[in-house]
């Protein structure tokens, strides 16, 4: 059954819109600003296989939970927005897009059938097999690089970045578009040298068209005290302005588009 | 001056003067000067006295001896040396005038509050004479004392002036008095029929008092040294001659609310043949706006804390609209629309006048942006659909209040305050009896006994008590005008109205998404009635999870939609005073917070006491999806069932509107375009850090000019008693970080 609704699916050159796919989402927010260019209406999917130490949606991680759907529903409920975004689009954020393809292959479908810019939010967290049908449906991808070292990355979300990375390669080889998103943890991620080794990585990218560099903020906090989880960077504090402007010093000297 | 002529050269035709000679500006804020010298040192003065108003506990001086009228009192000024536009409403700038025909008790009331004592002489006058409250309490009938002390009809203007009426003061300038003079004396030769009825005797008597008061407006000019009987000559002049028909009305009249009119581009006709001519420079016409302005800031009426506790912060409601479209097709944005907001910056932000766009989504992008900005920095504008209403309205209409449209001299309305219809859902599970007093105010129905309350049983229930209530609503709203009319009537702003015009009985709703959630609770989960031992409901407990108003859901929305229909309807049904067209606004101001402190727990998990929603608003923290979803539930609200108007708020930090300056103008102006397309009405743009509103709470002295949107005007923070503060920030924050 997997395997046939896997192999339906990889048949992305076909752009047809088979009939609605079920999946499992968190939440809706009407107006993003702040993911992707202009107004986007953003779809939050449930599940996702890494487990990030400062995540501030521990609630959607599980893929067993969360709101059942289809995306046709999901369509027609985007369809009501179009007077809002037709300057913007439609963000797939998470949990892990990635997480479940063929749902979110048949809603950028469907989107692009309305006319509408679609992006993908993504740490990609999932091998590349199965992340080529999303990457090329989307527009565009926001992605999510958490740690350049692969040991520090485990540390951070539980898994390596090895397929972030592959991801990345196989946007510039197709040319497709993206943001580079990385969060500044003080005492992770907030070095100087491993800033300075991100941004010397990221120069060979010419499919990079934007990075932002986001601060760590405790807001999601009392989510994971109410699923009962234990929070690890409670004592960890937001970076300063100094620190952040070092940060993204490090990237303009490098002409990188920050 | 040379202006293009036309039909407004014959008869009394503003409209036609503007749409013959105004120039369409489609450039954007560049040509925009700074505060000149003057103006600076006369807004810091004039600071200066606000702080000591501040500093008396809200008011700066009460003239307690002399009734207000058009000429009671001799020139006042801020500074005569540095004003350009003068004109005050007593003898000194911030003191606060009598005005005891709308209500003498009203009077006694506000001075106690202020340690003032009634003068002997005002008290002897209303030995003699009637008051409008006098007469309203003599007609009265026992229901409608009832259902004014329980509350489910709340904010009658039954003990002062009614507002909600625009002069035409363009007229002043564009013709001066004495032509408007010769005007109504000709309308008055003509009012002679074969039978002398009373609506004929009425409307002599009427004229009569109107160029009484013209005659008035011209000596008060006198006062400050200018002669008005002649048409304004130039930018200077127009402004002046329009303020002062302004002023008289805010002398005579203390009216919930005196808006302005539509005045920007018809000044800008005569700035544009000043700047051509080269009488005035740029910075010159700049000043006289930013005096004029400042003026319309230091409007001031005598009120009661009580008062205050219903529509807080010393409101005024002068409302000024800006822009909108021509008939014609043309966009009606000109320089003068800049300036008039361009007064945000130059003086700070400011909770009057009550600024309003007009907008279209045709409107040039420059303007739509520019507004953006200015709502950014100072969140204090507020906006409203011209595609939507100039179908109705054309392109001469005004704001009165808040939201309610009107042509300009040609159109008035009776206020009418609102009904409370989340009480009126539970007088209807009740048995019309209400849950706080226990009383029998409604109709005597059986009330609901089941174990659960059931969705069929309670809208029949409901829309018999709408039924009741929207009859005896009119009713009162009768009585109230019969007697305005005849006790406190507005000579001079209805001497600047033509002398046939359409008259609204503007009624309006308050509680519409606590009534709608509480629907659909009743619809989609179980909820259980708690009763006492006198079987009257007062409390509910719900069991499971329901659609909620403000999440674009239509199984929700589409009882919203049904809930405002019904009522109109119903209002439409009854006889109104003087044939008057009745109108509905869902708009609370901030009397949400009063509306919901005089309400029982209501089926939607409201607790009794909490505040309603303001206006169309969803309720705080139910609208889960984003802004624009709760945007999209209220612009499906029916704008034709709801002519005067449908209120809604809204509220994000900063960082959630976008990263940049830039990108957040521009998504503004497309969240605004989104809604108005959607035929949205209304919305207060409030761009706010949570945490300054915190801090302004403790720190009250460090935002003198911190001003927000609240329901369809502006306020100033600080001046809102402590529990409209809590309220303001419990509000839904659209907030949305990475």
């Amino acid at each position: 059954m997997l395997r046939k609704m896997l192999g339906e699916y990889m048949k992305t050159e076909d752009k047809t819109i088979k009939g609605p796919v079920v999946g499992r989402i968190h939440s809706i927010e009407s107006f993003g600003a702040v993911d992707g260019p202009g107004i986007r209406y953003v779809l939050f999917v449930q599940g996702c296989p890494l487990k990030c130490l400062f995540c501030h949606n521990p609630d959607s991680w599980c893929e067993y939970e969360g709101t059942l759907t289809d995306s046709e529903k999901i369509a027609n409920d985007i369809a009501t927005y179009k007077n809002y975004i037709k300057n913007g689009g439609v963000t797939i954020s998470g949990g892990e897009p990635l997480f479940q393809p063929a749902f979110v292959v048949d809603i950028l479908k469907r989107c692009k059938s309305m006319g509408l810019h679609t992006a993908v939010d993504t740490s990609g967290g999932v091998g590349l097999v199965l992340a080529k049908p999303v990457i090329d449906s989307a527009d565009m991808l926001l992605l999510d690089i958490k740690a350049l070292d692969p040991v520090l990355c485990k540390e951070l979300t539980g898994k390596s970045n090895e397929n972030a990375l592959e991801i990345l390669d196989y946007c510039e080889k197709i040319g497709k578009p993206i943001w580079i998103r990385h969060v500044m943890v003080p005492g992770y991620t907030l070095e100087k040298q491993s800033l300075e080794d991100l941004a010397d990585y990221l120069t060979a990218f010419t499919c990079i068209k934007k990075i932002e560099l986001l601060p760590f903020h405790k807001m999601g906090e009392y989510k994971w005290e109410q699923l009962g989880k234990e929070y690890s960077l409670t004592n960890t504090p937001e970076p300063t302005r100094e620190e952040i402007k070092m940060a993204n010093d490090i990237f303009r000297q490098r002409k990188l588009p920050i | 001056m040379k202006f293009n002529e036309g039909n407004w050269n014959q008869d009394v035709n503003v409209r036609d003067f503007i749409i013959s000679n105004y120039t369409p500006y489609d450039g954007d804020e560049s040509f925009l000067v700074n505060p000149t010298k003057r103006t600076t040192q006369l807004w810091e003065e004039l600071s200066a006295s606000m702080k000591v108003e501040r500093e008396r506990g809200g008011v700066y001086d009460i003239d307690e001896k002399n009734i207000s009228t058009i000429v009671s009192h001799d020139a006042g000024y801020i500074n005569k040396d540095l004003e350009q536009i003068v004109g005050v409403q007593t003898d000194e700038p911030l003191k606060r005038a009598i005005m005891p025909f709308g209500g003498i008790r009203l009077v006694y009331t506000e001075l106690e509050a202020y340690n003032k004592e009634m003068d002997p002489n005002v008290a002897n006058v209303f030995k003699y004479r009637k008051t409008h409250n006098d007469g309203v309490f003599d007609a009265y009938t026992d229901e409608m004392k009832k259902a004014r002390h329980t509350g489910i009809i709340t904010g009658l203007p039954d003990a002062y002036g009614r507002g909600r009426i625009i002069g035409d003061y363009r007229r002043v300038a564009l013709y001066g008095v004495d032509k408007l003079i010769a005007d109504k004396q000709a309308s008055k030769k003509n009012l002679v029929y074969d039978i002398m009825d009373s609506p004929t005797i009425r409307q002599r008597e009427e004229i009569s008092e109107q160029i009484r008061a013209l005659k008035e407006l011209k000596e008060m000019a006198t006062k400050y040294g200018f002669d008005i009987s002649k048409p304004a000559t130039d930018t200077k002049e127009a402004i002046q001659w329009l303020y002062f028909g302004y002023l008289s009305a805010i002398k005579e009249q203390n009216g919930a609310a005196m808006s302005l009119g539509r005045t920007s581009t018809f000044l800008d006709c005569y700035a544009e043949a000043d700047l051509e001519s080269g009488k005035y420079t740029e910075e010159q016409i700049q000043e006289f706006v930013d005096h004029f302005i400042m003026k319309l800031r230091i409007v001031r009426f005598l009120r009661t804390p009580s008062y205050d506790e219903l529509f807080s912060g010393d409101p005024t409601w002068v409302t000024e609209a800006i822009g909108g479209m021509a008939v014609d097709g043309r966009h009606m944005v000109t320089k003068m629309s800049y300036r008039f907001l361009h007064t945000l910056v130059n003086l700070g932000p400011a909770p009057e006048p009550n600024l309003t766009v007009l907008w279209s989504t045709r409107l040039p992008e420059t303007f739509k942006k520019y507004c953006a900005k200015i709502s950014i920095v100072t969140s204090s504008i507020q906006y409203e659909n011209d595609d939507l209403m100039s179908a109705k309205f054309g392109d001469d209409y005004g704001i009165a209040c808040c939201v309610s449209a009107m042509k300009i001299g040609k159109q008035m309305q009776f206020f009418g305050a609102r009904a409370n219809l989340g009480k009126a859902l539970l007088y209807a599970i009740n048995g019309g009896k209400d849950e706080r007093y226990f009383e029998q105010v409604g109709p005597e129905l059986a009330p609901i006994t089941t174990e659960y309350l059931e969705y069929d049983e309670v809208m029949r229930k409901f829309d018999a008590i709408c039924e009741w209530l929207s009859k005896l609503y009119i009713n009162t709203l009768n009585i109230i005008h019969y007697m305005h009319d005849k006790y406190c009537y507005e000579r001079i702003e209805m001497a600047l109205h033509d002398v046939e015009i359409l008259r609204t009985s503007a009624c309006g709703i308050a509680g519409l998404s606590v009534v709608v959630d509480s629907l659909s609770a009743i619809k989609y989960a179980k909820v259980k009635p708690i009763r006492n031992e006198q079987g009257i409901t007062v409390d509910f407990e719900i069991e499971g999870d329901f659609p909620k108003f403000g999440n674009n859901d239509p199984a929700v929305d589409d009882i919203a939609v049904e809930v405002v229909k019904s009522f109109m309807n119903k209002l439409e049904k009854h006889r109104t005073y003087r044939e008057s067209k009745p109108t509905m606004s869902i708009l609370t101001i901030t009397s949400n917070v009063v509306y919901g402190k005089k309400t029982g727990s209501t089926p939607d998990g409201r607790k009794a006491g909490e505040p309603f929603a303001p206006g169309a608003n969803p309720m705080h923290g139910r609208d889960s999806h984003g802004c624009v979803a709760s945007m999209k539930s209220v612009a499906k609200l029916p704008y034709d069932y709801s002519e005067d108007g449908i209120s809604y708020t809204f509220s994000i930090v900063p960082g959630a509107l976008g990263k940049t300056e830039d990108q957040r103008a521009e998504n503004l102006v497309s969240l605004m375009d989104g809604y108005f397309a959607d035929n949205g009405h209304h919305i207060n743009v409030n761009v706010l850090d949570k945490e300054v509103l915190l801090d302004a709470m403790d720190h009250p002295e460090l935002y003198p000019q911190l001003t927000i949107r609240v329901s369809g005007y502006a306020v100033n923070f600080i001046k809102l008693t402590r529990e409209q503060q809590l309220d303001v920030i419990h509000r839904t924050f659209h907030e949305r970080f990475n």
